[in-house]
């Protein structure tokens, strides 16, 4: 993508993509009568942040060594990603339709030899941390200049693989390595402190050598900041992104029995109208 | 404990020796090879590749699931990553990474599950590691060989680092002799070997078993019944090939430092009943091993030579006239 420089021209961008990403997977998940759209709505502005204001990539060249990796571990969100990634032009727009349909390969969980731009076969929780530590380490050996993103929710943190990647990427100092948790305090059962509590979660980051940012995950200008340039042999960075499940539809958001189901006709039309006019 | 102490037959080899001294060729002729272990840098002999390259080696620790993470994403990121653990924990602790994150991804690592079956002896069925074929087997994409000696070992590594897409590699310990082998010799991942041509039963081992096939073999011979001893060391993908013309002699033994379940002897059955249904003897395994020395458990299972010899007669008393 052509770099733009101008901050207020990049936060314009990254807002009407992120009407676009929701629209789209909110769609998506209409027609296919399935999928994950509360966890859609609440990492939209973060993808669209990432890829819109942040990182380096070709969608011609999908796996050129040098470019900047997004591992969504919070695979479920698929509805999201490939979004972003179609507006990003790695597929094109026309083929979210077959979400989830037999033999498509938009799978309810993305898979990397199906999608380009898809980095990692995440479904199962607790997996994309440890495998963003493995890229990170490889960039590191290499002295490469890529930096390395991976998404988590915050109910997913309660996986322990979370935890053994979060230590040894601390003890390494991954400083290419940022890890954005999509706070939005919901997970499929139950709100996350009702649940297995994470609190204080910053300092069990900063337990673990990491720096911890806490930002509005639905602030693209805060996103940017947080997301400003490293130095590789800093401490990994983990922004915690404060976010809102269901973020942009009114009967969605915040609301725990979204994590997953298929808005009605009616609840789809009114969500494009509340999404058109954020 | 050494491996001539184990066994008391003379030029016996340890094949993590073959393994780590064939990974250093590996890495010397390529800087894309790294290895990614759980604190088992001793117990894989990888201490020399940890002096010679310490930032090729990288150890995170007791942490199988980021171990087998961490691999995917050095493959991710250009490299050709071998992890190097004990075989129970890498294949039980991080049975959903090695699913998804490496065969359902197809990504190109190498797993090396060492002291494999039951090498840890004594230490019990927590440390045994006879169930990874079968979790294995079941994932597609996965290519699973378990080298029978020291040659065998390096040629598997060998062609594990060339192979593209993943691999897992079954390493023993338990002292083997050099197998009797043509000088032009060949492995290929998913090619069986045929050690000692035979018409009236096949035998079908990997790993450790196969010298025992090979002294079964004699035996058999001794008595008028001439065995085919058949290496199969790639677990997957079978060599169909050499599995008809097994099924086509109409009695087949397997024997393998495995559970009876699911292992080199499932894989050979499941073949055998689609191609043409025959006796098929499974030795391994039938449950979690009694305490006990590698030589005692192998003894009180029957995964000896005479343990063979009694199953190769079975399997042909009991082929269909």
């Amino acid at each position: 993508m052509t770099p733009i420089v101008d901050v207020q021209t990049k936060i314009s961008l990254i807002r009407a993509k992120a009407r676009a990403i929701r629209a789209h997977a909110i769609t998506m998940v209409h027609e296919a009568r399935q999928g994950h759209p509360g966890g859609d709505m609440s990492v939209t502005d973060i993808l669209a942040t990432l890829y819109f204001g942040v990182m380096r990539y070709d969608p011609k060249a999908p796996r050129a060594p040098g470019r900047d990796r997004l591992i969504l571990s919070k695979g479920h969100a698929s509805g999201a990603l490939y979004s972003t990634l179609a507006e990003a032009g790695f597929l094109a727009v026309e083929a979210l339709e077959t979400y989830m349909r037999p033999l498509s390969m938009l799978n309810g969980h993305p898979n990397r030899n199906y999608v380009a731009g898809v980095e990692a076969n995440t479904g199962p929780l607790g997996h994309g941390m440890p495998i963003a530590v493995g890229i990170a380490i490889a960039g590191k050996l290499d002295a490469a200049p890529y930096r390395v993103f991976v998404i988590t929710g915050d109910g997913e943190l309660q996986e322990g693989s979370n935890w053994e990647a979060a230590m040894t990427a601390g003890n390494r100092k991954l400083g290419n390595l940022t890890l954005i948790i999509d706070r939005n305090h919901l997970q499929q059962g139950a709100r996350v402190a009702e649940t297995n509590d994470l609190e204080p979660l910053a300092d069990k980051f900063r337990a673990f050598n990491w720096e911890v940012v806490d930002v509005d995950g639905h602030d693209p200008a805060a996103l940017l900041e947080a997301f400003g340039a490293r130095d590789p042999g800093a401490k990994p960075l983990c922004v915690i992104a404060h976010t809102i499940k269901g973020k942009g539809i009114s009967y969605m958001q915040d609301q725990v029995g979204w994590h997953h189901g298929a808005p009605s006709q009616a609840q789809w039309e009114l969500a494009l109208k509340e999404l058109s006019a954020s | 404990m050494s491996a001539v102490e184990m066994d008391s037959r003379k030029n016996l080899f340890d094949c993590r020796d073959a393994f780590a001294a064939t990974l250093a060729g590996v890495a010397e002729a390529d800087p894309r090879v790294v290895v990614v272990v759980n604190d088992s840098v001793g117990s894989s002999k990888l201490v020399g590749f940890g002096k010679r390259w310490p930032d090729r080696i990288i150890n995170v620790g007791i942490a199988e699931q980021t171990m087998v993470g961490v691999v995917s994403g050095l493959a991710n990121g250009g490299k050709i990553p071998f992890v190097s653990a004990a075989s129970c924990f890498l294949t039980g602790r991080a049975l959903e990474q090695i699913k998804a994150d490496v065969a359902y991804s197809n990504m190109n690592v190498k797993l090396v599950g060492q002291s494999p079956g039951v090498a840890y002896g004594e230490l019990g069925p927590t440390h045994h590691s006879i169930e990874d074929f079968a979790w294995l087997r079941t994932l597609p994409n996965l290519a699973i060989v378990a080298p029978a000696d020291p040659w065998e070992t390096a040629e598997a590594v060998k062609a594990a680092a060339a192979h593209q897409g993943p691999v897992f590699l079954r390493i023993s310990r338990f002292g083997v002799p050099n197998l009797p082998r043509p000088a032009d010799a060949k492995f290929a991942i998913g090619k069986a070997e045929v050690l000692r041509e035979g018409g009236d039963v096949a035998v079908i081992a990997c790993g450790v078993m196969v010298t025992r096939a090979l002294e079964a073999a004699e035996t058999l011979a001794a008595e008028g019944v001439s065995a085919r001893v058949i290496n199969m060391a790639s677990i997957a993908p079978l060599d169909e090939t050499a599995l008809r013309a097994a099924a086509d002699l109409g009695a087949i033994v397997t024997v393998e430092e495995h559970s009876v379940r699911g292992g080199l002897g499932g894989a050979v059955a499941e073949f055998v009943v689609g191609y043409k249904p025959c006796p098929v003897k499974i030795l391994g395994f039938p449950g979690f091993a009694p305490t006990g020395s590698v030589k005692f458990l192998f003894e009180t299972f029957g995964l000896t030579a005479a343990g063979i010899v009694a199953a190769a007669q079975q399997a042909i008393e009991a082929k269909r006239p």
